[in-house]
């Protein structure tokens, strides 16, 4: 393996993060559309709060589906044919979601309106419910030839295991839109994003420890990086129990933020810790796609590096600049007191 | 049916679909976006409240063209890796750079402005927010030409190398990618097409809206604005569009010869040297059979093939579809064994060409008398209620255009995904279910008539409340961002 291989892998699992950490709160806002409005104020201030971010959220996917194939079209390739029918499904609800956002400013009526809030409710649990089932799935052995041609059915894609992964990280996502809530919008909404908390922390504290769990029997994680992956398990079990008490009992706001987003950026880093030096695992560890065969080629590399090295700062500034443009907490009340 | 078509015509119908109907979007995204950040400019220069309220009404149509481009766009990077595996292990090396770099570098751009413009317009000065607007139009003009390396990469392959061992091409000179000919004939067209969508959307809109108006109604200037500044934008694409339409085919001629002669209905060779008139005639109309590839009917115009390929009155020479079939098998027989058809989609070909290229002189000429109807002195536009009708209607020409240039660059490359080094056929995904293509199809089909359905009446819906409507006050009775009295205001 060379160094530029190793730098895309860990590059990829970056814009991965990225897109978890950001679209992840961006989820559960969507989630909150039902789960968590009681009016079309409260529905507003959500949109308000994701409005001017959503769109450059969802590019760290393009981009990190962009970087797949440009350092290893071998796994894009693999990952993205064999993953078929679940990655349309994902591609689905994020159809829907993104048009449903400007959908509903136009709807002539409130029901109108209501119609796509519902598809931006479900559409947000599907997207992250998916996409981690397809990233436990790449973990845990998948019938693959040699050649890298995934020819999995339903029951290699549904397992207890990926749908224990679905349902942490849209948990996870829920959990971080809550904590988004309470860190931009006032009103009732985020009084009820508390509570809502106090029900859901514990939930994913329990659903964490049954995908470690899990993790042991469906993944080889506990056999050959046994260190890594206590470490990170423990660290993400952590974060939530921090985020838990930093919350519940001293009702602060940006610190239980940014370990709910650090607790869904833990699972893309144990996901590839555990992946390393592989791509994709295959039933047979023969066929497993590895970083060493299935990058592109050293010019490629290159050409690569030089461009985000000099990118992804200037995106992080002014992406980071656009989140203090819009600093301000949102009001979801009509009369504020 | 999942047995009598294969995964590959499921595969190549459903890019096909996805690629028009995301390219619906493309070219009216950015022409939208082009046009209204000039409308904004002029507000900065004028100060007028008028042109403020003129970009953000049309913002609007913007907007919800930019949510649904977006979104197909999505499908669009997927697809490769979902339909097409073998293409994209094969040219992955060189395709997905290009694809990753726009997102990189124009994609974010592009999507985070468009976030800091459409929600900051009484935050910041407006020499400072119309930058934001500018920033997203030449954004989204970069991922056209980053789209377009790939594709042109596609179209006329450079820069690359094979290796044998990997089974690969593999890119040896990022340069010749980016200085690829058919980018630099390719790119300035397809701009000029969605300044020409831009323009043209707006205007039509416009028209249609002045139908329904009184003549002394408030907006009758509103309107009458938006048509000036709409189609001065497409006016210049309408003009650009068949300067380098006009190149791009001179050029096709060495490099896609069977796509020029289809183009333009050319079965055996016409060589003017051979010919009485020393000229040669082009097709108005021409049938081709499909299966022997003849042409079965033609009108011809004496001399004009020879003006609009040669750039001369007479001489020329274009090599007809039957003789580029019989150098073709002679020159890839050997590496693309089993290939005896070459032939493009002939019919199609000719007739999606005549559409673009009439269409845009349509346009270009409804363009010139809608701006002198349109001229203070006269009023006409307000009066000549059929003039009304006819710039109305070309609302919808520039989709028909577009579409129909996309059609003749892509159908054009058939048999190959990649010029000349790997054919459609190997390019498809081995092990994806005839069944999970024809789902997929069928939920695709239905997503995008419902979305195309639902933009079309909003677009409608926001053109008749016209731009004194209100948001509805249930929906946003305040400034979401007003600031509240107290300590609470600000986020900690």
């Amino acid at each position: 393996m060379s160094f530029l291989q190793i730098l895309w892998f860990i590059l990829i699992a970056v814009l991965w993060s990225g897109f978890f950490f950001l679209e992840g709160y961006d989820f559960g806002i969507g989630m909150q559309f039902i789960f968590n409005s009681r009016n079309q104020d409260d529905r507003e201030a959500l949109y308000e709060s994701i409005g001017p971010h959503w769109d450059a959220n969802e590019v760290w996917l393009i981009t990190a589906g962009g970087a797949m194939f440009a350092a290893f079209p071998y796994w894009y390739a693999s990952l993205f044919s064999g993953f078929y029918l679940p990655l349309f499904i994902v591609l689905m609800a994020l159809i829907y979601r993104g048009v449903a956002f400007e959908f509903r400013e136009h709807m002539p009526t409130i029901q109108g309106s209501q119609l796509w809030e519902r598809f931006i409710a479900i559409s947000s649990f599907i997207a992250p419910f998916f996409l981690g089932m397809i990233f436990t799935a790449m973990v845990s052995g998948m019938p693959m030839d040699a050649k890298g041609n995934l020819s999995a059915g339903l029951f290699d894609y549904v397992t207890p295991f990926t749908l224990v992964g679905g349902i942490a990280v849209t948990l996870m996502s829920y959990v971080h839109g809550l904590n988004y809530t309470r860190l931009r919008i006032i009103g009732d909404i985020r009084t009820r994003a508390m509570t809502q908390l106090k029900v859901f922390y514990p939930i994913l504290l329990a659903g964490e420890a049954l995908f470690a769990i899990l993790l042991f029997f469906y993944t080889d994680f506990f056999q050959t990086k046994l260190l890594w992956t206590l470490v990170i398990l423990v660290a993400i079990v952590l974060s939530t129990v921090i985020g838990w008490y930093l919350t519940v009992n001293l009702k602060k706001e940006v610190v239980p933020f940014i370990l709910s987003g650090l607790t869904l950026v833990e699972v893309v880093i144990l996901l590839f810790v555990g992946l390393f030096p592989r791509l994709m695992v295959a039933d047979n560890p023969l066929h497993s796609l590895k970083i060493i065969n299935a990058s592109s080629s050293p010019y490629t590399l290159t050409v690569m590096s030089f461009v985000v090295l000099t990118a992804l700062p200037l995106t992080l500034g002014y992406q980071i600049w656009s989140f203090w443009v819009f600093r301000k907490r949102i009001i979801a009340d009509k009369v504020v007191e | 049916m999942v047995t009598l078509v294969g995964i590959l015509d499921l595969a190549r119908f459903q890019f096909a679909m996805t690629t028009i109907f995301h390219f619906f979007f493309v070219p009216m995204s950015i022409g939208l976006a082009v046009v209204v950040a000039c409308m904004e400019t002029m507000y900065v220069i004028k100060k007028e409240e008028v042109y403020k309220k003129m970009a953000q009404f049309w913002s609007k149509i913007f907007l919800l063209s930019f949510a649904v481009g977006v979104v197909t766009g999505i499908i669009q990077e997927f697809q490769f890796g979902m339909n097409w595996s073998e293409y994209s292990r094969y040219v992955g090396d060189i395709f997905g750079a290009p694809l990753a770099i726009e997102a990189l570098v124009a994609f974010f751009a592009e999507s985070t402005f468009i976030g800091l413009w459409s929600f900051t317009w009484d935050r910041f000065k407006p020499a400072v927010h119309v930058l934001f607007i500018w920033i997203v139009a030449i954004a989204s003009s970069l991922s056209a030409l980053w789209i377009l390396a790939a594709n042109s990469f596609m179209q006329n392959p450079v820069g690359y190398a094979i290796d044998n061992n990997m089974g690969r091409a593999e890119l040896t000179n990022i340069f010749a990618l980016l200085t690829n000919k058919q980018l630099w004939i390719e790119f300035p067209h397809v701009l000029m097409g969605t300044f020409v969508a831009g323009g043209f959307i707006i205007a039509g809109m416009s028209a249609f809206k002045l139908l329904k108006l009184k003549k002394n109604d408030v907006q009758v200037d509103f309107f009458r604005k938006s048509i000036n500044i709409a189609l001065f934008v497409g006016l210049i694409g309408v003009g650009g569009a068949l300067y380098t339409g006009d190149q791009h085919a001179f050029e096709l001629q060495s490099m896609q010869p069977m796509k020029y002669a289809a183009m333009e209905g050319v079965d055996e060779t016409i060589d003017s040297s051979k010919r009485a008139d020393k000229a040669q005639p082009w097709s108005l109309i021409s049938v081709t059979n499909p299966k022997t590839h003849k042409v079965v009917a033609r009108i011809e115009i004496p001399y004009a093939l020879s003006i609009l390929g040669n750039h001369s009155l007479t001489g020329g020479k274009t090599v007809g579809t039957t003789e580029l079939n019989k150098k073709f098998e002679k020159k890839y027989g050997k590496t693309h064994d089993g290939i005896k058809n070459y032939y493009v989609p002939e019919n199609t070909l000719f007739y999606a060409f005549r559409v673009m290229a009439m269409g845009a002189g349509l346009l270009g000429l409804v363009a010139v008398v809608a701006l002198w109807f349109n001229r203070k002195k006269t009023n006409l536009i307000l009066t000549q209620r059929w003039f009304l009708w006819i710039l109305g209607i070309m609302t919808f020409f520039p989709f028909v255009i577009n579409t129909a240039g996309w059609l003749v660059t892509e159908l054009g490359r058939y048999p190959w995904v990649v010029y000349g080094l790997m054919t459609i056929a190997d390019a498809v995904s081995p092990n994806v279910s005839a069944a999970s293509l024809l789902i997929s199809n069928i939920i695709y089909f239905l997503t995008f008539a419902t979305l195309g359905g639902v933009m079309i009446w909003l677009s409608r819906r926001v053109l008749h409340a016209g731009p004194d409507a209100e948001k509805e006050a249930e929906l946003s009775p305040r400034d979401p961002y007003e600031d509240l009295a107290g300590s609470e205001g600000t986020a900690r």
